[in-house]
């Protein structure tokens, strides 16, 4: 029986992004289904009913959510081809360690320097600035994250190079003068079709941002 | 191995130190454990072996440092497999994983809201503290445990945070069987499994200490 796979999305996510990046590397097809997300589908309030957030994967009807965990079971489900975890039991728990690194900073730091001001946009850029060069250390002279092979960490960190041009315009942040290997890194993953048809570019992305940001602090 | 190869980075308080030696004691797994004195200074070994976030716990298996208490949990429950604590099914991991997540994002936080907040804040906070608590007992259903009929992951993630609940309540003053009675009854269920009962902490020695860092901070 052909698996049924479907994902609730919003184009812009880069936590969709990382979700649509997975089912590309396994060479899954699915239907994409785009959501409103200032009106969010029944679907989506059904397929999840806790978070009401996308991205959720809906496999032959059952939903799996949150991006880093729903990665983890495309990887777990497909694991016949482009494995994104290592098979080690350590080397995996060195790369969720990262993923979750990435989880807990880039988003929430990211949003700050798309939306803060003054005192709180600086100590936010240069946080941010200090987690991009925490993580290009761990990169190394390594071709990805996943040791030489691309992996979770990578899909985790990925999505937010969309959000690079964003960063520089809205914060003057010159990632590639301070991070050239981690800038490096992320033209070689756009350089993958599973990478470059998951991403927006980068000026839709910041378009939007500001757009977005018009309406947040008009409120 | 001996039990120097099995070595926790610790802090008696935290409950993400509990569950990693909960996982430990229900695989039958030796171990030692190293107090870290949080407040006087941080070992050389915690800085060492978690230069990142310089936190505990801390596994140090075989000298090599695992961190974050929900990737170790993961990494002891592949590492020595039985008895298993996430289900056999690659769905069910999907939501033992995400109900794992939901717990540590959410419990400790909005627990911690109860003793640091005051009036109408303290209310509110309250108020969200009890819905994260009714949506955790929604997913228990009527299941014995998280994991089923079998205790498992989500049980450990949750009933790690149960002796920092008197505390919850004291300063909340409100009584958690009145508003989740399922989760109470699962906390006297899981309190029988001697990896439980044996390490949870005396939640009035937790009070003793809340009331302490709370003076500490200026929050008196």
């Amino acid at each position: 029986m052909a698996d049924e796979v479907i994902l609730l999305d919003f184009w812009a996510s880069p936590f969709g992004m990382r979700t649509r990046i997975a089912l590309a590397e396994k060479g899954i097809e699915y239907e994409y289904k785009e959501e409103n997300l200032a009106d969010k589908s029944r679907l989506l309030l059904k397929m999840n009913p806790v978070k009401k957030q996308i991205p959720v994967l809906i496999h032959n009807g059952k939903p799996v959510c949150e991006s880093l965990i729903i990665v983890h079971y495309i990887d777990e489900v497909w694991k016949h081809k482009s494995p994104l975890l290592p098979s080690d039991s350590y080397q995996r728990a060195h790369a969720m360690f990262w993923a979750d690194y990435v989880d807990k900073k880039i988003y929430s730091l990211g949003r700050q320097v798309w939306l803060s001001s003054g005192e709180e946009h600086e100590a936010a850029k240069n946080e941010l600035m200090g987690c991009f060069k925490l993580l290009e250390g761990e990169l190394g002279d390594k071709a990805y994250f996943g040791d030489d092979t691309f992996g979770i960490v990578d899909v985790a960190l990925i999505p937010f190079y969309s959000w690079f041009y964003m960063f520089e315009q809205c914060a003057n942040m010159s990632i590639e003068a301070e991070c050239p290997k981690l800038v490096a890194w992320g033209k070689r993953c756009m350089e993958k079709e599973s990478v470059s048809k998951s991403l927006p570019d980068q000026h839709k992305v910041y378009d939007l941002l500001m757009d977005l940001k018009k309406k947040i602090l008009a409120k | 191995m001996s039990t120097g190869d099995v070595v926790v980075l610790d802090f008696w308080v935290s409950p993400f130190c509990l569950r990693v030696k909960m996982a430990l004691a229900e695989k039958g797994v030796a171990y030692e454990t190293q107090e870290e004195d949080l407040f006087g200074g941080k070992s050389e070994l915690l800085v060492k072996s978690n230069p990142i976030y310089q936190k505990v716990p801390v596994l140090l298996h075989g000298g090599k440092a695992v961190c974050e208490s929900t990737n170790i949990l993961s990494y002891i429950d592949e590492t020595w497999p039985s008895p298993p604590l996430l289900p056999p099914c690659t769905y069910g991991r999907a939501q033992a994983r995400f109900w794992a997540d939901f717990i540590d994002k959410k419990v400790f936080e909005e627990g911690n809201a109860l003793w640091r907040t005051k009036g109408e804040e303290q209310e509110a906070a309250k108020k969200i503290f009890i819905e994260t608590l009714k949506q955790l007992e929604g997913a228990l259903g009527d299941n014995d445990y998280f994991g089923g009929a079998t205790f498992g992951f989500v049980d450990i993630m949750l009933v790690s945070l149960t002796f920092w609940f008197c505390a919850y309540e004291k300063f909340g003053t409100f009584n958690l069987g009145d508003h989740c009675p399922k989760l109470s009854s699962w906390i006297k269920k899981c309190m029988e499994r001697e990896s439980v009962s044996t390490l949870l902490p005396d939640p009035e020695k937790v009070h003793e200490f809340v009331i302490m860092v709370r003076k500490m901070r200026g929050f008196e």
